[in-house]
């Protein structure tokens, strides 16, 4: 059992993977647009 | 009712953004329903009109359920919000699953558009004090990552429908498939923000941040009675129909204007326009609401609207001779248009203080429905008159560029007519600390 003087738990890895969670579909979604995007110069 | 999940001690702020994206993420699909309407109405024999159904019954849900569900999220937390937008949203799509299985599109329109809705409009406003709370010196930033993810939502769900009604077939089992794997996925991904979620225990979360309570305190009864808040709501309308009015008819506009020109363009140009354009949105949302913590909520809007107003003017200025301006000037606009959406809570923060700003922002949204009625309608109206009268290129726009120009103007005074909110209507100290004690029980 944790007192309650001792250091709170760091939460580095907890918040890496809310991150990346997050982060991952959306850097899909970025890639698609990009790709479809170049279409204005391109196309 | 529930109550608030407060933070444990060492619990990290850095927590909350996620968790507010995993909302914002998925219920920004809504704006990648133009997937489903074409297979929809080749499956289930639908016009265009009727299609299109499910979509705006669910803007409708998204004004009204945050409109009068505003003061329950902020009595509630924002746990209990994002369970309901999880419910709501997902339980949405799996009625809809069941529609398209049966070949019965009233169950669509009841699925997607009335109970998904109601996930989109408690989801969307379910972050947005807690994150205020969590970062009382970056309101804007905060806000804005949050408001970014609405954003960007319809980026990630629009490929990744496409790809699974290519996978699964465009005939109604099909699309039937694709709802229910959209459901369960968005179940899966919300839980997130579910479980991340904490309101700060204390009034200061951060040392050296100013205390979040502190200041003027409006309640959400109160607000709606204030010259303030309506100069915001004119503010907020006339920004967003200005935006709206681009990126509704983007694609058909940019082929329109330059159709007589040495340039012209493409079909997959045009869909690479409006591909840039949504970009524009998303970094809008995040860029200037960042931008709105350093130079202040007021000036910011002096930009959206000022700034806008002349990029109205010189694309109507300009006309066809230079593309590239024309694609600059609609990005900035677009850039305006998400980052007033962005900026918007901050700015009723600054004004009504942190006490119900979840509440007020929900009635404020209704400016939102507003202006997505009234944007698409005097671009298309106007355009369709034109043609009818034998005009053809740019001048199809001008009066329409012309009113747009006057819309921002009129949000542009509206602003400048914001004052800080008069004593009379702000809640006693007492009240607040009564309220803040029955949200706070023992952790």
């Amino acid at each position: 059992m944790t007192s309650d003087s001792s250091p709170p738990p760091s939460r580095r890895g907890l918040i890496a993977l809310a991150w990346l969670w997050v982060g991952a579909p959306l850097a899909y979604g970025l890639y698609e647009l990009v790709h479809k995007a170049t279409q204005l110069f391109t196309g | 009712m529930s109550s608030p999940p407060l933070a444990p001690p060492g619990w990290s702020r850095w927590l909350v953004p996620p968790a507010a994206l995993s909302v914002h993420l998925s219920i920004g699909q809504a704006y990648a329903w133009s997937v489903f309407k074409p297979p929809l109405e080749s499956a289930l024999k639908l016009d265009g009109t009727q299609s299109a159904l499910p979509f705006q019954l669910a803007i409708v849900m998204l004004g009204l359920s945050a409109a009068f569900g505003g003061t329950l999220v902020e009595r509630n937390g924002p746990r209990w919000a994002m369970t309901v937008a999880l419910v709501c949203f997902s339980s949405g799509f799996l009625i809809s699953a069941l529609g398209a299985q049966t070949k019965q599109f009233w169950l669509i329109v009841l699925g997607y558009g009335f109970v998904g809705g109601i996930g989109l409009g408690i989801g969307y406003i379910s972050p947005v004090s807690t994150l205020i709370k969590w970062f009382p010196e970056r309101p804007g930033m905060a806000t804005g990552i949050a408001i970014m993810g609405f954003g960007g939502g319809a980026l990630i769900a629009s490929p990744w429908s496409a790809q699974m009604l290519e996978s699964f077939g465009t005939d109604h089992s099909g699309i039937a498939l694709a709802f229910l794997v959209h459901g369960l996925s968005y179940a899966v991904f919300m839980t997130l923000g579910v479980l991340l979620v904490r309101v700060p225990r204390t009034e200061r979360p951060v040392e050296g941040a100013p205390a979040a309570g502190g200041g003027v305190q409006v309640s959400a009864r109160s607000a709606v009675r204030t010259p303030q808040f309506w100069c915001l709501w004119v503010v907020l309308c006339m920004n967003v129909t200005a935006g709206i009015g681009i990126l509704e008819k983007a694609a058909p506009m940019i082929t329109d204007f330059f159709a007589d020109s040495s340039t012209p363009v493409s079909a997959s140009a045009a869909a690479g326009f409006v591909a840039l354009l949504s970009a524009a949105n998303m970094a809008g949302r995040i860029g200037w609401s960042f931008t709105s913590d350093l130079i202040g909520r007021k000036n910011i809007y002096r930009v959206y609207l000022g700034v806008g107003a002349l990029m109205y003017l010189l694309i109507a200025l300009v006309g066809d001779s230079a593309k590239p301006l024309f694609v600059l000037c609609a990005l900035v606009i677009l850039s305006f248009y998400g980052g007033g959406f962005a900026t918007i809570p901050a700015y009723l923060k600054d004004l009504f203080g942190t006490y119900q700003v979840g509440a007020i922002h929900g009635r404020l949204l209704t400016a939102w429905s507003t202006a997505g009625v009234l944007g698409p309608l005097i671009v298309n109206w106007i355009a369709d008159r034109q043609k009818e009268a034998g005009k053809h290129g740019p001048a199809l726009y001008g009066l329409s560029f012309g009113i747009m120009i006057g819309l921002l103007v009129i949000g542009f005074v509206a602003n400048e007519l914001v004052r800080p909110v008069h004593a009379r209507h702000h809640i006693p100290a007492q009240r607040e600390a009564a309220d803040d004690q029955r949200q706070q029980p023992a952790a």
